[in-house]
């Protein structure tokens, strides 16, 4: 008796070949401990070797293998490939909103300059010497920022929020989400430096609350919780500057705008 | 060999007009963020109601006349929809925005939305007592 098999229906696109992407089926074992990443590397091994698609440490920790599984945005090697059971093909396409460069792979820069411009790192207005020890911080300083600093830059929050597939320019969840892992960081002093490029319109203010970001996110980090909790801070922000202009906060704030 | 070969051609998919069909969520968004034409045509029915009040008790019964015709209290049953839709949507996604700290500890998500609630239910009172005694 033939080894059960599962059809993986993969997306191509050959730039030399096809002037849009087509699909190809392939037929892969079914076999129970198998993730949708080793079907593909099955695929490259054994089937086509031209097959393209990125992923690094099958463990979902590098952020590399996310793609489009059955219409959702999934990460490869954590997505069971017999999970459903129901002898449909398992579909795999590029993540969406990104550009396709070839099969599954997508071109990511845009998204490498908006995570740069949020300044996700930890900004300090003093130059402590190493010998001065270590920054402390309690149990519930840490708690403040932990979740989000689980992300892996995975893009599939991308995937799922349609503001980016219809506004470019937008920021996007996890650029946002790591620049309020910083904001929310006791040791950080950037709040106001990153503010300036997180609250223009492609900013937090692009954001609608679709909330989709947050349930696709397979760390359990809440970006679209992160971008409001942000958009009420900067509301506050800008009462205070306006109601009480003299105040420290207010004062630091366009020093900084200043500068 | 052709230079097309070698040259980057990326594909871009065009995100289609109907692209809020594809999932239950999506839907659930646009219905959400429709609704918000009801909350504003409610408040601007206020600021109208308001201003024909200043007009005088004349002008004020023409236009509750005007409000109690068939197609009107049909219409407005539909914003009433539109505006329930829209609030209990925004309130159960309050507890996301806000954090609350109390001794230390954060406010879990359910007392923050049992709190708006709350709030709403006071409100509604608030205003069935000033109807009720004017």
């Amino acid at each position: 008796m033939a080894d059960a098999t599962v059809t993986l229906e993969v997306q191509r696109y050959r730039p030399e070949r096809e002037d849009e992407p087509v699909w190809e089926r392939f037929e892969v074992p079914a076999r129970r401990e198998w993730m949708v990443l080793d079907a593909l590397n099955h695929v490259k091994d054994r089937l086509d070797g031209s097959l393209t698609f990125r992923w690094s440490c099958r463990m979902g920790v590098c952020g590399s293998c996310g793609m489009t599984v059955d219409g959702e945005p999934k990460l490869t090697c954590a997505t069971p490939l017999a999970a459903r059971g129901d002898g449909r093909p398992v579909r795999v396409e590029p993540l969406r909103g990104f550009p396709v460069i070839r099969d599954l792979v997508v071109e990511i820069r845009s998204f490498l300059g908006k995570l740069k411009r949020t300044r996700p790192w930890l900004i300090r207005d003093d130059d402590v010497p190493l010998a001065a020890g270590e920054h402390l911080q309690t149990p519930a300083e840490l708690a403040d920022y932990k979740q989000y600093s689980m992300c892996i830059n995975c893009l599939l929050c991308y995937s799922a929020c349609p503001i980016h597939h219809l506004e470019p320019d937008f920021a996007g969840p996890a650029a946002l989400a790591l620049a309020q892992r910083y904001n929310l960081d006791s040791r950080d002093r950037g709040a106001a430096e990153r503010m300036e490029e997180l609250s223009r319109h492609s900013g937090i203010w692009g954001c609608t609350f679709v909330g989709e970001c947050s349930e696709v996110c397979p760390k359990g980090v809440d970006p679209a919780g992160a971008i409001q909790r942000y958009k009420l801070a900067a509301a506050a922000d800008w009462f205070q500057s306006i109601l009480l202009p003299w105040s420290g906060q207010a004062r630091a704030k366009r020093r900084e705008v200043a500068r | 060999m052709s230079r097309r070969r070698f040259h980057p051609r990326w594909f871009r998919r065009r995100t289609p007009i109907f692209w809020w069909l594809e999932k239950g969520v999506y839907v659930h968004f646009i219905v959400r963020e429709l609704t918000s034409l009801a909350v504003a045509y409610a408040a601007a029915l206020l600021v109208v109601q308001v201003a024909v009040l200043g007009a005088g008790a004349e002008a004020h019964a023409r236009f509750a006349a005007l409000l109690a015709s068939p197609w009107a209290v049909g219409w407005h049953a539909l914003v009433l929809v539109g505006l329930l839709y829209h609030t209990l949507t925004w309130l159960h996604l309050a507890p996301k925005a806000l954090v609350v700290k109390l001794g230390g500890h954060r406010v879990p998500d359910a007392a923050i939305l049992a709190g708006h609630y709350l709030g709403w239910l006071a409100a509604t009172a608030l205003v069935a007592l000033v109807l009720v005694r004017s």
